[in-house]
C-alpha cells in the first residue's frame, strides 16, 4: 500500500512516500500508525505521538478508527497549519 | 461562472487583479469581499525572513474546493475564488486571498468567513519558518479549530 508523509512526519522519516506490505491484522488507520511505529527508530520517533497525527485515505480525511481496506493511498501528516 | 475557482501557485498572488477577475465574472455583483492573508515578519515574536509552505497536492485543492461548494450552498454567491501560494514567501507578501461575490454585502462577508475558517483548519498546507534561531514548523493554533463551531 502506498503511504505518504509531509511536513515534520516527512522529515523525521526522511521520506516522502513509501510502498510497504501491511499485515491482514492491521485494519485500522489507529493500528497502522501503532504498526508503522515498530518499524524502527525513526518510526518510534514520527509517530511518538499518534493522538496530534491526522490521516487521509485517498485524499478525504479520516478518523483513526476507519478501516484501510480498499485505500490506494493513506496520508499521515502534522495539524494544518495553511492561510 | 467562468475560469477556475481554485488555484494552488508558486507566484506572487496579484489580488488587484484577481479582485477585477472575479467583479467581471459576471452576475450583478453589489458586493465583493476580499481577504488576504499575508507573511508576518515574526512568528510567535522571532523575526523570521520566510514562511515556507508545503501541500498535499490533490487533496489540497479538493478541500478547499468542496468548502467553496458548501459556502454557495448557504449563502446566494454569485461567484468565489480562493488563490493559495506555496513554496518560500516573504514577509508582506500574500500567503491566501479569497474573495467571494454577491449581490448584497451579507452573503459575501458571511461566505468568505466561512471558506477561511474551513481552510485553515482542513485544506492540508503546512507551515514552516525560516530565518528564526531554528527553523521550525509553525503549530496549529486551537483558536482556527474552535472558530469552526460558530458554523455547525
Amino acid at each position: 500500500m502506498k503511504i505518504v508523509y509531509f511536513a515534520w512526519l516527512r522529515e523525521r522519516l526522511n521520506k516522502t512516500e513509501e510502498d510497504i506490505e501491511i499485515p491482514a491484522s492491521v485494519q485500522t488507520i489507529g493500528e497502522l500508525m501503532q504498526w508503522l511505529k515498530s518499524r524502527g527508530e525513526e518510526y518510534e520517533y514520527a509517530f511518538d505521538n499518534p493522538k496530534v497525527i491526522r490521516a487521509a485515505i485517498d485524499k478525504t480525511h479520516v478518523q483513526p478508527g476507519a478501516k484501510i481496506a480498499g485505500a490506494n493511498e493513506i496520508a499521515f501528516f502534522p495539524p494544518m497549519t495553511g492561510g | 461562472m467562468s475560469g477556475e475557482t481554485v488555484t494552488i501557485t508558486l507566484e506572487p498572488i496579484d489580488t488587484n487583479k484577481e479582485s477585477k477577475a472575479i467583479t467581471a465574472a459576471g452576475g450583478n455583483v453589489g458586493a465583493l469581499v476580499s481577504f488576504s492573508g499575508i507573511c508576518r515578519a515574526d512568528e510567535k515574536g522571532e523575526e523570521i525572513s520566510a514562511l515556507f509552505l508545503e501541500h498535499y497536492p490533490g487533496m489540497a485543492e479538493q478541500e478547499i474546493s468542496a468548502h467553496v461548494e458548501e459556502a454557495k450552498r448557504r449563502w446566494p454567491l454569485l461567484s468565489a475564488r480562493v488563490v493559495h501560494r506555496v513554496g518560500r514567501i516573504e514577509p508582506g507578501e500574500t500567503i491566501v486571498f479569497v474573495a467571494t461575490a454577491s449581490a448584497h454585502r451579507e452573503a459575501a462577508f458571511q461566505a468568505a468567513e466561512f471558506i477561511m475558517d474551513y481552510l485553515k483548519s482542513s485544506a492540508p498546507f503546512w507551515k514552516r519558518t525560516e530565518g528564526g534561531k531554528r527553523e521550525a514548523w509553525v503549530e496549529a493554533n486551537e483558536k482556527d479549530e474552535r472558530a469552526l463551531d460558530r458554523w455547525k
